[in-house]
């Protein structure tokens, strides 16, 4: 589903973000990746999104190069994956319903079944009775659903996370750690980073490690 | 095709909202354009009234031949001849000299001055009146009969009417030159404006593009708000001329009272009417998608 190669990342100014950098992981698997921050945990995750572009080595998801892929082609490619971000990236003038409406309109969905979709995914994050609420009217932890329920929303094969649960208490942690769980087991293929060492032991999952752009042993 | 339609019913439907979200400014930006299409186009409705109005002076351009004096019957009917065969003359009228003096002496003002006269001393002469009226038509004629002879002096009525013509055609040219300039202006206007409401939503572009947006979707919204702007600037612009040529009909009633006549200048007809619309909101629809596309290639180049 998604294989390193030997991936290199170097910033303009010719700071290493990565090194080095080959694994592989199959359909359906559920991954997490560890490190202290700066250890280039979110930058391999933009690299398996395609928001940024590896400077050295190859990338394939889904049979597809992604170095080499064409501009024009990655919204295509993107519409694989949902995307759960650190900073939410909620749009705050716009309700909880219509953010989660978002990907399902910019994937050309029939408007007729969207709005059940969009309910469906808010039933699943748990926020189905906030539809017409504004994002600030939230707490931290349902900004942080309402992320999740925006990313499941189209059904993605591949549910990229970036330290999902980062300024979150225990219990939401807990929560949410729930969700990706029952998600992985219908069949979603999880890549999530984080630095949250008791949510590794509990879960006991394959662990890629990095440590200052390289993979730890 | 369902899915293609809500996509683009939504996306005016944000446009609309836009608009509306910020009345002001709207207006605005569609007051600058309207004034600005305004100048070249109501330059160009004033030189089609002029126009209109030199075409019922002119009617069509004559020229007189004056003959010698000492020309006989037979020269006469000899360039009667000349006349009748040239493939340049549609009609033409013969004025004897009896006849030409007898019209001065119906003039209350000249006919002591006929009176007093001795022997008639003015010329036979031919009236014509081409059957092409084009510049170059009539200079040819005029030439070509010059050089008949006992022929003295032949006169081209159409001098003022051929000026009048060439700075009508200097009028077009400056038109032109001041629209395609305001044009671009338009096109520079949009830009600014689209650029302003795409800073407004940096966000929603930003997350849209994460979560698989292709550019022709970031900037459909955009392009609807640019065309629908140009238009309403373009009939800003209609208006602007309507209500100017409206003033403008009444001041010049008057003077058209003064010299008995009537005149009042018309508006754009209804094919340059959405000619004017449709160029509005074309250049509109330019000068956003300038802007978006700069703004995604920023994007674009940012994230490498």
């Amino acid at each position: 589903m998604i294989s390193f190669q030997a991936v290199g990342k170097r910033y303009p100014g010719g700071f290493d973000a990565l090194k080095n950098i080959t694994f592989s992981i199959e359909r359906g698997e559920m991954v997490f990746i560890a490190g202290h921050s700066g250890a280039g945990k979110s930058t391999l995750l933009k690299l398996v999104a395609a928001i940024e572009r590896p400077t050295s080595g190859s990338i394939l998801v889904r049979d597809q190069n992604l170095g080499r892929m064409k501009r024009s082609a990655v919204p295509y490619l993107r519409r694989n994956f949902g995307l759960v971000f650190q900073d939410h990236k909620l749009l705050f003038n716009r309700t909880v319903f219509e953010n989660v409406f978002l990907p399902l309109q910019i994937g050309a969905f029939d408007p007729r079944e969207a709005g059940s979709r969009v309910r469906a995914a808010l039933d699943k994050v748990g926020l189905l009775g906030r539809e017409h609420a504004y994002p600030v009217e939230l707490s931290g932890g349902e900004q942080q659903r309402l992320c999740i329920a925006r990313a499941i929303v189209n059904r993605p094969a591949i549910l990229i996370a970036d330290e999902p649960t980062g300024n979150l208490d225990a219990e939401y942690s807990g929560i949410i750690m729930d969700m990706f769980k029952s998600f992985n087991q219908v069949g979603v293929t999880l890549l999530v980073s984080t630095h949250d060492e008791a949510m590794l032991r509990k879960l006991r999952p394959r662990v890629i490690t990095l440590h200052q752009g390289e993979l730890a042993p | 095709m369902m899915a293609w339609l809500s996509i683009n019913f939504h996306a005016l439907a944000a446009t609309l909202r836009k608009l509306a979200g910020s009345p002001l400014s709207s207006f605005f930006s569609i007051c600058v354009i309207g004034i600005a299409l305004s100048l070249p186009t109501g330059i160009f409705v004033l030189l089609q009234n002029i126009e209109t109005l030199s075409g019922n002076f002119t009617g069509s351009p004559q020229i007189s031949l004056f003959l010698s004096k000492d020309a006989n019957s037979a020269e006469v009917s000899e360039i009667e001849k000349r006349l009748k065969e040239n493939p340049g003359v549609d009609h033409f009228r013969f004025v004897p000299k009896e006849e030409a003096l007898g019209e001065f002496r119906k003039d209350a003002e000249f006919s002591d001055v006929v009176a007093s006269l001795s022997q008639n001393p003015l010329p036979d002469a031919f009236v014509v009146f081409a059957r092409e009226n084009s510049a170059k038509n009539l200079d040819a004629l005029h030439q070509e009969m010059l050089k008949w002879p006992k022929v003295a002096h032949a006169q081209l009525d159409s001098n003022w009417a051929r000026k009048l013509d060439s700075f009508l055609k200097l009028g077009h040219v400056a038109t032109s030159i001041l629209a395609v300039l305001l044009g671009f202006a338009l096109i520079f206007i949009t830009f600014n404006t689209i650029r302003l409401q795409i800073l407004t939503q940096k966000d929603e572009i930003e997350v849209a593009k994460l979560i698989g947006a292709t550019n022709t979707f970031i900037r459909r919204p955009f392009l609807y708000l640019g065309a629908l702007q140009g238009l309403a600037g373009g009939i800003a612009a209609w208006g602007i001329i309507a209500a100017g040529l409206h003033f403008m009909n009444g001041a010049i009633q008057e003077l058209a009272q003064l010299y008995s006549t009537r005149f009042i200048l018309a508006n754009l007809g209804i094919r340059e009417s959405l000619l004017l619309f449709f160029l509005s909101a074309c250049l509109g629809w330019l000068g956003a998608w300038l802007s978006v596309s700069r703004h995604l290639w920023q994007l674009d180049s940012g994230s490498q």
